[in-house]
């Protein structure tokens, strides 16, 4: 269990003194997959550097399993840090090292002999699906390949803990999804507890089951994801859920129902899904406001649609919808 | 032409080449060894000393105490600024201390030494400091001691532009052999100095400049071929 007691975080520049996280208190349970979400500047890098120390928090408790983290020793604090292992935006790999030798890397650290190192990180590049680049450079490979040996990298010392800073972010959305699989399928296996740190709505979405909202450095909304998607209550969590542009309009017009509907890889191709639905369920919907893409015969992006009529209407619809994969739908009004 | 036709003479060709013959030899050579060594030595010491500077900065992985690195980067630059003709002449007695004489070829390591050994901590210092950031911050993220992250991450990731700096190190120091004549110091720029300046023989003086020529041409393709196989982030 990951506990952040009244975290706060401020840093010296020439402009005077910013405060990065102000009084930050959350509870992170084993087995979790958990998602900090913020627009950039929130302070989310800073708050996941803070649980393995690479910034040090100004005041207040980073307690792992009941550990205080700020009062450990520079030598212990390393020996805690194979525990809890990191994974970024920029991949971050030795690009003078081949594959293999980049996930042996923190084994070597801790003095793990070269034949077992080598034959663990073996082990890891078939987990992560590689494992014919053991002897390839990192520059050889692409982004979502490079990041797949860093989550490999990540795993070599048995951590309970893997953070996740931005890891998805420089990844197309096709990619972006088999790494979230990945990451997924390694938590149900090894039941390590996942962070996840992103300005992606989707990302947290598509893996997390509770996340929290940050804004301006302090924690604006934390629950469940689910819950925080059906009704988000503040103002940055609305700005997060709704589209862009959508939250500002404060109220949402008409009195019609509102369903949000959001792709994450829905097949686009097969039929034209809101249309479908008027001429097989006799639900006529107004669509209210979408913004999607369709990237490689897949959508992505959310949708707003107004369904007049009762409850029944509403929920006949949301069964409607759900039908399909890559879609998640809430009934938001 | 009156000079032209001097230079080229009959008489003048066979004079340098019979000194090309008796001498050409024993000056590349004694250009190659004194210029290796020197370099060789010159890394010894200015590595870690580069090494030192970057790891050592107040940002570095093992901040190093102030006074100290205001110590060291006063030494280098004063070093550096020192012309190395005075230099040689400065470091004398360290010279017959080390070496026993101050003048002759082996001599004239020491100030070849003393000269380059600031110049390639400089050198070091700015490969060093392109090594991403980033990286090391992962490095640390696992648990790497700062002197892990030093001999694991940040020179094993800046040997190909360490290997291109040391190149430009070997041809400045082969530069610099061609002056240590003036002390004794054996090679082409005695050859030069001895046969060009002083007795007017301009033939053998051209003859030793073009080799020098050749030789910062070879020093400069091995390094920058090496560099470029080691480099393992171009792709193949």
């Amino acid at each position: 269990m990951i506990e952040l007691k009244s975290l706060n975080k401020t840093f010296e520049t020439a402009d005077g003194t910013v405060e990065a996280l102000k009084d930050i208190n959350l509870t992170i349970n084993d087995g979790d997959i958990y998602g900090i979400i913020g627009m950039s500047g929130a302070g989310k890098s800073t708050l996941v550097r803070c649980i393995n120390m690479l910034e040090k928090p100004t005041s207040g408790q980073v307690l792992i399993d009941g550990v205080d983290m700020t009062t450990l020793s520079e030598k212990e604090l390393r020996q805690k840090r194979r525990n809890i292992t990191m994974i970024f935006q920029s991949f971050n790999l030795l690009m003078q090292r081949t594959c293999l030798k980049n996930i042996c890397f923190p084994l070597e650290l801790s003095g793990v002999k070269k034949q077992e190192a080598e034959k663990r990180a073996s082990e890891l590049l078939k987990i992560v699906g590689l494992p014919d680049k053991a002897n390839a450079y990192p520059a050889q490979l692409s982004g979502g390949q490079q990041q797949r040996i860093a989550i490999a990298r990540a795993l070599a010392t048995d951590p309970k803990v893997l953070l996740c800073d931005e890891a998805t972010s420089a990844l197309d959305p096709r990619t972006t999804h088999q790494i979230l699989s990945l990451i997924r399928s390694i938590h149900d296996q090894l039941g390590i507890t996942v962070i996840i740190i992103t300005h992606q709505m989707s990302v947290v979405e598509e893996i997390c089951n509770r996340v929290a909202i940050l804004d301006e450095g302090q924690v604006a909304e934390e629950g469940e994801v689910a819950e925080i998607f059906s009704s988000p209550k503040s103002r940055a969590a609305k700005r997060l859920v709704y589209p862009e542009g959508f939250a500002d309009t404060e109220e949402i017009g008409g009195n019609d129902h509102k369903i949000r509907v959001v792709f994450n890889g829905a097949q686009a191709t097969e039929k034209p899904l809101i249309a479908t639905m008027a001429i097989e369920e006799h639900i006529a919907a107004s669509i209210d406001f979408a913004s999607t893409r369709n990237l490689g015969g897949r959508s992505y992006g959310t949708m707003i649609l107004g369904i007049e009529g009762d409850d029944q209407v509403v929920q006949r619809a949301l069964t409607y919808l759900r039908k399909n994969e890559g879609i998640r739908v809430e009934e938001i009004r | 032409m009156v000079l032209l036709s001097s230079l080229f003479s009959q008489e003048t060709i066979d004079e340098t080449v019979k000194i090309l013959r008796s001498e050409f030899l024993l000056a590349i050579w004694e250009t190659l060894y004194v210029t290796i060594l020197s370099t060789l030595f010159a890394i010894i010491i200015g590595l870690p000393l580069g090494v030192l500077l970057v790891t050592g900065d107040k940002n570095g992985v093992r901040p190093l105490p102030r006074g100290l690195m205001v110590f060291l980067n006063t030494l280098i630059n004063i070093l550096r600024s020192i012309p190395f003709l005075i230099l040689m002449i400065v470091v004398m007695p360290l010279t017959r201390l080390i070496v026993g004489t101050t003048v002759g070829t082996v001599a004239s390591i020491v100030p070849l030494v003393i000269a380059s050994f600031p110049f390639i901590a400089r050198l070091v210092e700015s490969s060093l400091r392109e090594v991403n950031p980033n990286v090391i911050e992962a490095a640390q993220s696992m648990g790497a001691s700062p002197s892990q992250i030093t001999w694991k991450v940040m020179i094993p990731e800046s040997v190909p532009s360490l290997v291109t700096n040391f190149t430009v190190a070997i041809t400045t120091i082969l530069g610099y052999t061609a002056m240590s004549g003036i002390i004794g110091g054996g090679g082409l720029g005695k050859i030069a100095i001895n046969y060009g300046y002083y007795r007017y023989k301009y033939l053998v003086m051209i003859c030793a400049v073009i080799l020098l020529v050749l030789m910062v041409i070879m020093f400069q393709e091995i390094g920058t071929k090496l560099a470029a196989r080691l480099d393992k982030r171009l792709k193949n």
